[in-house]
């Protein structure tokens, strides 16, 4: 079998979405393996270029996911996060990336069937986009430019 | 060069069933940086503890990872097993492979891979883990208490015995609030003042209390432990060393027609007063708006007749410098003016009155001495309809939340007023009956069943006057929407509670969040009701959402033990997850450029600035500087930085892009 199994990187709040991928486990729901969370304090502290970042070093999608609004654990990071996505979104397609392959959600410490279906459907839809492949074309670009 | 141990945990069989645990120690063994890994049973038991911090002290371990479980679950019991292996407990860190990775999936290749992709990431955050301190503010153990009703005496009292100082702070000339209006409280008809008054009589005798009546907050500075608060006390224009509360000057006093304010207007008072008479502090202040001396010049009649020569025309507003460590708001409420709903009369006849001044009505020291008599021509009235829901639940005209008191109230003020007109007809339009509470169903049962108030489920369209008698037309929409019409000789609205006036001003004076009604907002709906967001600032009663007595005595305690707890040491210890903002050598000082984005983003108003000097004292540089005593470490602030001058302990710029480097690059 040589499916694709993508890369996808999760960037989560500690308080919500962390929690509710706890009760995910909790429960025993089951997911795929492609998704590897890592841990923030609050998605108000998710700097975008950590997300340039990932599809720089071979993500193939990202998600973003943390408290739901009103329920911040800090009252208002993901407001900000949420206005800061706005205006990423806007970007991506100038930067080349798909917007597509961020998933952008809110999963809450008690949400956790949620997650599991946050997870499930991201594969679903990176592996259908393919792999993320234009960053490292860039890169080989560069390289043969710089051989010439 | 990183020296990181790595421990995988089997969890009994809960991690090892699908995760090949030996092959993650091994892959582990071989990553950068890490220089002993290891599996074993259970990680969290004392043999596993022992474990750990054998190794921390053998091999000289800079960095540990426990993979087991959430750390959300036992952080902190691997940090602390470092701690005493003298490693700093902030360079251990927890890898998830359980709720993350054994129960979320089936035995494969794939699980033990991704096991072995999360270790390695952590490794990756691990190496640049800095030791962290927690951090110690000092605290000033004196308590400020705003607002003297009920909710600001119980907190005061539980503060004071506790053994702490306490400022309590009320705007009025009397402390008592709202409850002091009141004559009977439900679901027991025990008379409000009669369980009140000792109270407040306690307050004012209190060695640990200082009351500061007429008295309003001017500002609040400093952070948790270390407020500076500046109070204005009102000109009372009287001596109150000298003053005795005799009273004399106020039975002299010409201008007697002014409406009084604790009788919600159905009384006189004069200019030089007391609100009521059990008031506390018992001696009077000089209403200048009133008075005829500061009108005209001219009277000064109760200088004249003070035996002890206490008044003072020159006395003028005074503002009080207080240094304390936590702040109780207990403001309270006001009652919704209800002339804005003009189908109901209210203003236009005398007769409908509010809620409130029916309370006034049936009180024993009220201005009718306790008969329910008619505001018009002092009749007693025959017939009283009751509207409850004037104002709340009402999204178009009024606030669209339940005020959860005048369910209560209505069903008592009826209760009150079969009691003392016998032949009375009393009817309540309502829309439910909300009665949730101790003995409060019970108490609304009596009152239809005992004494055969008439509910009427349904909204009352219009009010209007027709030889002397208010014509009330309502529906009843349990008889298919029959119209009903009652001529009633009085009209009673059971009013929304409302936030005070004042309440967006002071919140903002504070820096404390208020909801779209301009009630104060609890750090946390479930888990943090008396807190704040701004730390060591706790809400007590009404001033955050309507209470009845019950409740608010029990968020005012609530918030009492809150401050007894930050008051029991005498420095705060924090966690160390703050935001720092950088400092570099001359000539650049700091790479922040001073645009000041991360103050606007903080939740907390934890950054402020920082003047940089030179030898001479010449600022050369204005940075942002953060408060590590506000700051709760969300990093907001982190990710709105321009320039990537500011950056958070513990989730450093460092740390994290290490850590998606290392999860990316197997």
């Amino acid at each position: 079998m040589n499916e694709f199994e993508p890369k996808i990187v999760a960037f989560v709040c500690n308080w919500c979405t962390y929690a509710g991928a706890d009760l995910t486990g909790t429960s025993r729901i089951k997911y795929a393996q492609n998704v590897k969370i890592i841990r923030f304090p609050c998605t108000g502290r998710i700097d975008f270029m950590l997300l340039l970042k990932s599809f720089g070093e071979g993500a193939d999608g990202i998600i973003v996911s943390g408290c739901h609004p009103n329920d911040c654990h800090y009252t208002s990071g993901n407001f900000h996060a949420r206005r800061r996505w706005i205006m990423f979104r806007g970007l991506l397609d100038m930067l080349g990336i798909d917007v597509r392959r961020i998933q952008y959600s809110w999963v809450s410490a008690a949400e956790g069937a949620k997650w599991a279906d946050v997870v499930n459907t991201t594969v679903t839809a990176i592996r259908e986009l393919g792999p993320y492949t234009d960053y490292a074309k860039v890169a080989g670009y560069l390289e043969k430019e710089a051989n010439v | 060069m990183s020296k990181i141990g790595v421990f995988i945990c089997h969890c009994g069989e809960n991690i090892s069933a699908t995760v090949d645990v030996v092959r993650v120690a091994e892959a582990a063994g071989k990553l950068e940086g890490v220089e002993f890994s290891t599996d074993y049973k259970y990680m969290c038991s004392d043999p596993g503890q022992t474990l750990i911090k054998q190794m921390i002290k053998e091999k000289g371990l800079t960095g540990v990872i426990v993979a087991a479980c959430s750390p959300r679950m036992h952080e902190p019991t691997f940090r602390k097993a470092c701690s005493s292996a003298g490693l700093n407990p902030y360079m251990c860190e927890m890898s998830n492979l359980r709720e993350h990775c054994s129960w979320v999936h089936d035995k494969s290749e794939a699980t033990t891979q991704k096991a072995i992709d999360l270790v390695r990431t952590l490794v990756g955050k691990v190496k640049y883990n800095k030791p962290l301190y927690s951090i110690k503010v000092p605290v000033t153990k004196t308590a400020l208490v705003i607002g003297g009703g009920i909710a600001g005496i119980q907190s005061s009292l539980d503060i004071a015995n506790a053994g702490h100082q306490v400022v309590l702070v009320e705007k009025d000339p009397s402390i008592g609030g709202h409850m002091s209006q009141l004559s009977e409280t439900f679901p027991t008809l025990d008379c409000s003042q009669c369980i009140l008054t000792p109270r407040m009589v306690e307050v004012a005798q209190h060695p640990n209390i200082k009351l500061l009546t007429y008295a309003e907050l001017e500002k609040l500075e400093g952070f948790i432990g270390n407020f500076k608060a500046t109070i204005r006390k009102k000109a009372k224009s009287i001596d109150e060393d000298l003053c005795t509360g005799c009273g004399t000057c106020i039975t002299k006093c010409p201008t007697k027609k002014i409406p009084s304010e604790f009788n919600t207007g159905l009384g006189k008072r004069t200019a030089i007063y007391v609100p009521f008479p059990q008031a506390v502090p018992n001696k009077p202040v000089i209403d200048k708006e009133n008075c005829l001396y500061y009108k005209n010049g001219k009277c000064k009649i109760c200088e004249k007749v003070c035996p002890t020569g206490a008044i003072r025309f020159d006395q003028e507003d005074e503002l009080v410098e207080l240094e304390v460590g936590a702040v109780v708001v207990a403001t309270g409420f006001d009652v919704m003016e209800p002339s804005k709903f003009s189908e109901y009369g209210y203003g236009k006849y005398k007769d409908v009155i509010t809620g409130l001044q029916f309370e006034r009505l049936a009180s024993a020291s009220g201005p009718t001495l306790g008969e329910i008599r008619r505001p018009s021509d002092g009749k007693i009235p025959e017939k009283i309809v009751f509207v409850a829901c004037a104002g709340s639940r009402d999204p178009s005209k009024g606030k669209p939340y339940c005020s959860k008191i005048c369910c209560m109230y209505t069903a008592k003020h009826a209760m009150l007023y079969q009691h003392k007109v016998h032949h009375g007809e009393s009817t309540i339009f309502y829309m439910d009956i909300r009665s949730a509470g101790k003995n409060y169903e019970e108490f609304v049962r009596r009152a239809i069943v005992e004494d055969d108030v008439k509910y009427i489920r349904g909204r009352v369209s219009k009010v209007y006057e027709e030889n002397g008698k208010l014509i009330v037309k309502g529906v009843d929409t349990l008889l298919n929407a029959k119209p009903v019409e009652i001529q009633a000789d009085m009209v009673v609205l059971a009013t929304a509670a409302v936030a005070n006036s004042g309440a967006e001003e002071l919140a903002q004076k504070m820096h404390i969040s208020y909801d779209a009604y301009n009630f104060f907002s609890e750090a946390h709906p479930k888990l943090k009701p008396v807190e704040t967001n701004t730390a060591g600032i706790f809400l007590a009663g009404a001033c955050q959402a309507p209470k009845d007595i019950p409740e608010t005595v029990s968020q005012a305690s609530g918030a009492a033990a809150k401050v007894a707890i930050l008051f029991s040491q005498d420095e705060l210890s924090r966690e160390p997850v703050v935001a720092v903002v950088n400092r570099s050598a001359p000539p650049l000082y700091s790479t922040c450029v001073g645009c000041f984005m991360c103050a606007t983003a903080c939740p907390y108003q934890a950054i402020g600035e920082e003047l940089i000097t030179n030898r001479k004292g010449e600022v050369i540089k204005r940075v942002a500087k953060v408060n590590p005593g506000l700051c709760q470490g969300c990093g907001t602030c982190v990710a709105f930085c321009r320039s990537k001058s500011i950056d958070i302990d513990g989730y450093s710029n460092e740390q994290m892009y290490s850590e998606v480097m290392a999860l990316l690059n197997d």
